[in-house]
């Protein structure tokens, strides 16, 4: 089918509407040309003759009558070996090559490869009559820490037969590897790079399964209290200032999974450049190699084109799913979701539809549904297991957590950290308000027993609200004993301490540890005198509790320490 | 393209529309009324409907009158001629000098690649230590002033261009009162500083779209002078002023507002002016203050909250002075590291002091008995006030560092304090 042509009809923010001869598809990328650039766009609407098309660029200097060329494909992205260590853009173009190229600035319509055509190690694993088809692999080639497979095009229909293969060796990444043809006698030349539309859910797996294994951040209140699962998906709203960002970095850092893809959507620059600087540097304690070799960077900040914007949590799940199908466990870090919201919401005021809430479309929750979605845990066909894990940050408007996009994210993801002003003001890190958040996975500890913990932060809180109408007067010594232990839990178990390298990052075997001297304290019974001596008691435990927390396992001091804990308490049970 | 077009087809607020053929989007427009000659430039292509946002504004122009296509986007002139000068929303000269056409510059220009962005890593000295100590302003940095009207803080920002050691001070004012305007010219001639200084002035009585391009023109030339190597201070004054001329212009336009009437785009518009704070590697840097005067002083309100996710940090200033608490640089810990041993430890005890200081005024304020601790802490307190956080106070950050470490020497034992034994060695005044 030939491509179509058209040009300019009208010009209105980064919506251009065209006029077109042929057949032009919803959602197809149509390139706007202005002088000598060629502004990437994509159609999302199609009335009475007329293409409208969000455009990815500024649209300064378009006008009336320019060209407009159309590609007949949706928005893809490359997907092949090459992709970990990088930073693209929203439409995977290298940052670093781009300013290789441009300098400072990201000048307009430049589009660069987004996989260097590298030569790669290629190792067949299937040979010629075999049938393969779409989500298969035929070879494999070693990238950094994982052996890449090299698959089937997930978009092809049907079984097909592959009619030469190439033999083990160097190969280049665009070279042809694989002939195969069909039944029809369509024949197809695969390379090691797939072209993906980025708005499609890669399939090509055997069945989706039930999140059932925890995912570890090493933050304790995470781990033992509010779980995520690999291939469970979880949001992270809070207002401005309560460390979201922090929170994301950290868990980047620390999760247990294969493979990490940050999409920094919308937000500032100077976050993504401390993640560029301080990742090369740093070791994943899980293989001993610099974070960056499990990490891509996809990198659309607030003063980049918003249509963009919009694109680049795609284009991140896209690469995600794809490293899920060999078999690998990926986190998919998005932040913020909210900036990804507003830039739907601008494309519907241009397009002139009916407003919801806020302005935001109608669809918004359908969409939101629909990324999250992408999420899953899968069992591929040759026996191994894959998944993608979403987090995603929300920054609702004034901090409040009704608004639609907050609201809407809630419905559908399985665990809520919701983060609170009052805790980061007061420096209480991480600031997840534990008695509002929840989650519906299974985490590290047997469920009864965090349950029981819970039961004591909810009544401590309860006593305390008291507290502030009948002063500490009016309440009695039990109630006190269950406030001050609710605040030992706060303090010694759900806080920590980020600028403690020990504290800072607790391996599960340590929190099964630590959640059972802390089980063991709830479920104490001890013999106070007054009020005083039960607050004594709690500050001396906590300080006991909190220089254990900052001995690493190997120190030898780290029984001693616990010892402390542990005597202190027991002399004093009833 | 310099046809003239003498139809106007349509006036509504500032926006006309006019059938013209080959027009790009963006570009400027000569407009002439009856009152002279203006300029608009184009923000909406249909067809051969073109629409004209007119900076002077819709009032008093005829269907009859003529409109010229120039052809180009918007400019302004970029040189060292621009130093001491002052000019309006449009770009022109509000001072009695010369027009300035040379070397034109395209405003609104691309973003900054965030790969060649590198960690922010020098100190803005002002010489106002609850910024210089406290919360420190840091090269490259975007922080807005969160105030209520009444406040001020447009002496706060007269006070750092004087007092700041940078090379330029871009002053972009949007809506100022004609007074404040005056105070601003006055107040940097008589300090001398206005040979650095750039000034692009909207007034509260000039036409609505020039207060729109006030930021733009301001950080076009300022981002120019950062790649010829120098240190750019931007001081914009006031955002919630350019936010509402915003607004005005989505409303005419007929853009379906989304909360309290403000665009969808807030957010957007806001971050591709504040983004434009920058440290370029082997060449200067765009530092960005601006005054977010908050409506009702609620934080929640669109236009502060919007700010508080792009900037890096906020200064809150109440009752004439920065509050200590609320108020953070978020990239403070880029460089107080390496000022002088005692500055971070310095830092916290005397904020965790004059905490303390507070909740003994409330108790005091509930009639309650001072202990001599109380006490101590109320001529702490007082002593802080005025020393250190009275606006007026104009010391280098290491006289600050010294002055801090008096007046815990005059109030308290070194124990009470809560720093560390080595500093109080070094540091703590022997004399007494």
């Amino acid at each position: 089918m030939p491509s179509a042509r058209g040009h300019v009809t009208g010009v209105n923010g980064n919506m251009v509407n065209v006029a077109f001869e042929g057949q032009v598809i919803k959602n197809e990328v149509g390139f706007i040309s202005v002088g000598d650039t060629k502004l990437k766009s994509e159609i999302i609407r199609i009335t009475d003759g007329i293409a409208s098309l969000q455009v990815y660029e500024m649209t300064g200097g378009i006008k009336v009558g320019d060209d407009v060329e159309f590609t007949g494909e949706l928005l893809s992205v490359e997907l092949g070996p090459g992709l970990l260590t990088q930073v693209f853009d929203g439409l995977q173009n290298p940052l670093p090559e781009l300013a290789e190229k441009c300098g400072f600035f990201l000048e307009r319509g430049v589009y660069v490869d987004p996989l260097p055509d590298r030569e790669w190690d290629f190792t067949p694993v299937k040979s010629v009559g075999d049938t393969v088809i779409a989500g298969d692999y035929f070879g494999t080639v070693p990238e950094g820490l994982f052996t890449h497979r090299i698959m089937v095009p997930f978009t092809l229909q049907g079984e097909w037969r592959i009619k030469s293969i190439a033999g083990k060796g160097l190969h280049r990444s665009h070279e042809t590897v694989c002939t195969i043809e069909n039944q029809r006698g369509d024949v197809k030349e695969l390379s090691m790079i797939i072209t993906q539309p980025v708005k499609v859910a890669i399939g090509g797996y055997e069945e989706r399964l039930l999140p059932n294994e925890p995912m570890v951040t090493r933050i304790r209140v995470i781990d033992t209290f509010l779980p995520v699962a690999k291939g469970g998906t979880y949001c992270t709203p809070g207002p401005f200032g309560a460390g979201k960002t922090v929170l994301q970095h950290l868990t980047s850092k620390n999760a247990d999974v294969d493979v990490v893809i940050i999409a920094a959507c919308g937000e500032r620059a100077g976050e993504v450049v401390e993640i560029l600087k301080e990742f090369p540097e740093l070791l994943d304690p899980r293989t001993g190699k610099s974070l960056m070799e499990r990490t891509i960077i996809i990198c659309n900040t607030s003063s980049m084109p918003v249509a963009a914007r919009e694109a680049s949590v795609y284009t991140a799940v896209t690469m995600a799913e794809y490293y899920r199908n060999m078999g690998l466990d990926v986190l998919l870090l998005a932040d913020s979701t909210s900036r990804w919201a507003q830039a739907m919401r601008e494309m519907s005021g241009r397009l002139e539809e009916i407003p919801g809430d806020e302005a935001f479309p109608a669809y918004l929750e359908s969409r939101i549904a629909g990324f999250y979605e992408r999420a899953g845990k899968v069992r591929l066909r040759d026996g191994s297991y894959g998944s993608v894990t979403i987090g995603g940050t929300v920054s609702p408007a004034g901090g409040n957590f009704e608004e639609p996009v907050t609201q809407a994210t809630l419905k559908v993801v399985g665990a809520f950290h919701g983060l609170s002003r009052e805790r980061s003001d007061a420096r209480k890190y991480p600031a997840i308000d534990s008695l509002d958040s929840w989650s519906k996975y299974t985490g590290i500890i047997e469920k009864k027993k965090v349950d029981e913990a819970y039961s004591f932060l909810r009544r401590g809180n309860e006593v305390a609200s008291m507290m502030k109408v009948v002063g500490e007067e009016g309440t009695s010594l039990d109630d006190y004993v269950i406030y001050q232990k609710g605040e030992f839990i706060d303090s010694v178990y759900l806080q920590q301490n980020s600028f403690d390298p020990v504290d800072a990052m607790v391996s599960v075997e340590r929190q099964k540890l630590a959640f059972s001297v802390l089980y063991d304290i709830l479920n104490s019974d001890f013999s106070f005198t007054d009020k005083k001596d039960v607050r004594a008691f709690f500050n001396e435990l906590r300080q006991r509790f909190l220089d254990w927390n900052s001995t690493a396992d190997d120190d030898p001091k780290a029984e001693e320490r616990k010892k402390e804990v542990l005597s202190y308490f027991q002399e004093r049970r009833k | 393209m310099q046809k003239v077009y003498t139809k106007i087809e349509s006036i509504v607020g500032n926006v006309i529309t006019v059938r013209a053929e080959g027009v790009r989007n963006q570009d400027l427009v000569e407009v002439t009324t009856s009152q002279g000659t203006g300029y608009a430039n184009v923000i909406k292509l249909d067809g051969d409907k073109v629409s004209l946002q007119v900076f002077k504004g819709g009032q008093g122009v005829s269907t009859g009158d003529s409109v010229r296509f120039l052809g180009v986007p918007m400019r302004v002139s970029y040189s060292e001629d621009l130093l001491g000068r002052v000019f309006d929303g449009a770009g022109k000269p509000r001072d009695n000098g010369p027009e300035l056409e040379g070397n034109m510059i395209d405003i609104g220009g691309p973003s900054v690649n965030p790969s060649k962005r590198i960690m922010p890593k020098n100190m803005i000295r002002t010489g106002i230590p609850m910024i210089d100590v406290f919360n420190t302003l840091v090269e490259s940095q975007k922080l807005p002033i969160f105030s209520v009207s009444g406040e001020p803080y447009n002496e706060l920002l007269a006070r750092i261009a004087m007092q700041s050691d940078v090379d330029i001070i871009v002053l972009g004012g949007m809506g100022l009162k004609y007074d404040d305007y005056l105070f601003f010219r006055n107040v940097l001639e008589k300090s001398g500083a206005m040979s650095r200084t750039i000034m692009f002035i909207h007034t509260a009585s000039d036409p609505t779209v020039e207060c729109t391009l006030v930021p733009d023109l301001a950080l076009a030339v300022a981002e120019r002078f950062a790649l010829d190597g120098k240190r750019v201070l931007v001081l914009l004054t006031d955002m919630t002023n350019f936010c509402d001329a915003e607004k005005e212009m989505a409303i005419t336009m007929d853009q379906v507002p989304s909360n309290r009437g403000y665009p969808g785009d807030l957010y957007s518009t806001l971050a591709s002016r504040y983004e434009k704070a920058v440290d370029f590697e082997g060449a200067g840097s765009v530092t960005i203050l601006g005054v977010t005067t908050m409506p009702g002083d609620d934080v929640t309100h669109p236009v502060p909250d919007n700010t508080g996710y792009i900037t890096e940090g906020q200064y809150y200033l109440r009752g004439g002075h920065i509050e200590p608490f609320g108020s953070l640089s978020r990239l403070k810990q880029n460089v107080n590291k390496d000022t002088r041993s005692d500055h971070r430890s310095l830092m916290d005890a005397m904020i965790k002091l004059y905490a303390a200081y507070k909740d003994s005024l409330e108790k005091r304020s509930m009639g309650f008995m001072m202990t001599d601790w109380d006490e101590k802490l109320l001529k702490y307190g007082a002593l802080f006030e005025e020393k250190l956080m009275d606006l007026s106070v104009n010391i280098p950050l290491e006289e600050a560092l010294d002055e801090g470490w008096r007046i815990l020497a005059s109030c308290f034992e070194p124990n009470e304090t809560g720093l560390r034994s080595d500093l109080i060695e070094t540091y703590w005044p022997k004399e007494k």
